[in-house]
């Protein structure tokens, strides 16, 4: 089974979202990057099923240059090459990434079997990638899935609803988006990251498209306002904590 | 000039929330539903057909999953651009939308551009305004690609459901291990609530992934939310912004999550927990 995965760079962004002078972006001066955590256990789920199935998997990044610390990332915990779509700083429209994933795929010697990625993107969250590279593709889709199994050539998806699950049978080649919770993702280990630094990495310079959904600037949204009431410190705040949980009606 | 909304269920505030909308970005609006079995790429399809038949301004559902995943279908068969999880919309020629980025830490302002506008509605960005709509049924298109659930398996079911709870008591990387958990779980037990934990926890493997509130977890609008050793990271918040009180308990009194509390308590959630736990049952008992 030939696996490519769609993963994303985005900041870790900790408590605070705090915007670039011209308010087209984060200001990342002091914020660390990882993949985005629907598309890491993507690629956890990848490197599990070619450890089962045998096969290789592949990581796909449009990213800046920096996103090849992400690609090395992703080989350290066993993926096997990666393809690097060099972007400028200037973000992406889904149309734009999905047809450089498109042309990006299609461009491979060894087609994949199974592409997969994340539901959404932890930063733009667009929902719509996975379905678009699908569609280009001519290959069936099913998105939001947290188990995958093989059955005679098929992929068993499920994907859960309210009330349960819903399971789809894919025909391959096929592509699935996941969501966090279809597995752990391990950690790194140093040999894993020592292996990385010489997978192989092929790197190119698309040419990004005017955007049709384009981003003007971004806004943080209103302060909730909340004068936050202090209980008291400690153990001792105990009988007061009781005393609003009362009048809340929830005791 | 119209609105075309596509409507799973009209009994669903979402879909209630779409309509609401779709009247604010233009006075006609028409509502359909698909008929038969949900299958998403089918389902896009059908979309597009109408689009084709009818020609409207713009095509607008709600920013469910399958809202999201139908657009996406409809937007990826029009080859045009979609805006997802949309909370307003001004005229304009191409008009201006804003929509969430980061599970709603952020807000982005977009032109978007094509002859027809598709939009999926973000969940509570709007109250819904209860006019009444005729919902016209159409038969779904057939597509090549189209791939529906062959079955519906039930979820495990115990206790107290966390999208449903009316309390949550959740812990984050402070409850500082798996056993650490013990303490939440009574407290919730206690109040008739669920159990959360932040992702820190479940990365951890300290609880279930099925325990995690937050942008890639489970979103809750419990009465209210007890977040206990929880920084307050904007992964957290964007799952637990639906409650309607926030109790945080944090050694840190510099911890983000109490711009976020409505109640705070300063200490180690190792002593106050146990304490409120122990409270309770003396107020029971009097």
């Amino acid at each position: 089974m030939h696996i490519c995965v769609c993963v994303k760079r985005v900041p870790l962004t900790g408590g605070k979202i705090t915007l670039t002078d011209d308010q087209r972006a984060l200001s990342t001066k002091h914020l660390g990057f990882t993949v985005s955590p629907h598309e890491e256990c993507g690629v956890e789920e990848a490197v599990q099923i070619v450890e089962r199935e045998g096969g290789s998997v592949t990581v796909l990044t449009l990213g800046p240059a920096e996103a090849e610390e992400q690609l090395r990332d992703m080989m350290a915990i066993g993926a096997d090459r990666a393809i690097h779509l060099v972007s400028g700083a200037e973000e992406w429209d889904p149309q734009a990434t999905a047809a450089a994933v498109v042309a990006a795929i299609g461009a491979e010697e060894q087609q994949p079997d199974l592409i997969l990625f994340g539901n959404e993107s932890a930063d733009a969250g667009n929902y719509q990638v996975a379905i678009r590279v699908a569609h280009a593709l001519g290959m069936p889709s099913v998105t939001g899935v947290k188990k995958i199994t093989f059955e005679s050539g098929r992929a068993v998806c499920e994907q859960e609803v309210a009330g349960g699950r819903d399971i789809y049978e894919l025909a391959l080649p096929a592509v699935v988006s996941v969501k966090e919770g279809i597995n752990l993702p391990r950690y790194p280990s140093v040999p894993g990251r020592l292996r990385a630094k010489r997978k192989p990495l092929e790197a190119s310079n698309p040419r990004r498209p005017a955007a049709q959904l384009e981003m003007v600037k971004l806004v943080l949204p209103p302060d909730s306002g909340k004068q936050m009431q202090v209980l008291g410190t400690g153990a001792e705040a105990a009988p007061a904590v009781v005393a609003v949980l009362s009048e809340l009606g929830v005791l | 000039m119209s609105v075309l909304v596509l409507v799973e269920d009209p009994a669903d505030e979402l879909a209630q929330q779409a309509l609401t909308f779709a009247r604010s970005v233009d006075g006609d609006v028409a509502a359909i539903s698909i008929s038969g079995d949900y299958a998403p790429a089918a389902w896009g399809q059908t979309l597009a057909d109408q689009v084709a038949a009818r020609a409207p301004q713009a095509v607008i559902a709600a920013g469910s999953e399958r809202g999201n995943e139908v657009l996406a279908h409809a937007a990826a068969i029009l080859d045009l651009p979609l805006s997802a999880n949309t909370i307003a919309f001004a005229a304009g020629s191409p008009p201006t939308v804003t929509r969430v980025r980061w599970g709603g830490s952020l807000l982005e302002q977009a032109l978007l551009h094509g002859s027809t506008l598709l939009m999926t509605v973000a969940p509570h960005a709007v109250a819904a305004d209860g006019v009444a709509v005729e919902l016209e049924v159409v038969s779904p298109s057939q597509h090549a690609l189209a791939v529906a659930p062959t079955k519906r398996v039930g979820a495990a079911s115990g206790g107290v459901s966390l999208e449903d709870a009316d309390v949550v008591v959740s812990g984050g990387r402070g409850v500082g291990s798996a056993d650490g958990f013990a303490i939440i779980e009574e407290l919730a037990e206690l109040l008739g609530g669920a159990v959360g934990c932040s992702r820190a926890v479940t990365s951890a493997g300290w609880r279930p992934h099925t325990d995690q509130v937050g942008q890639t977890g489970t979103k809750v609008a419990p009465d209210i939310y007890i977040a206990c050793g929880i920084s307050g990271a904007t992964q957290h918040m964007a799952g637990c912004k639906g409650a309607k009180k926030l109790l945080a308990i944090n050694e840190d009194g510099e911890a983000s999550i109490f711009a976020h509390a409505d109640y705070g308590v300063i200490g180690n959630l190792h002593e106050v927990v146990p304490a409120i736990a122990a409270e309770i049952r003396k107020a029971r008992a009097a």
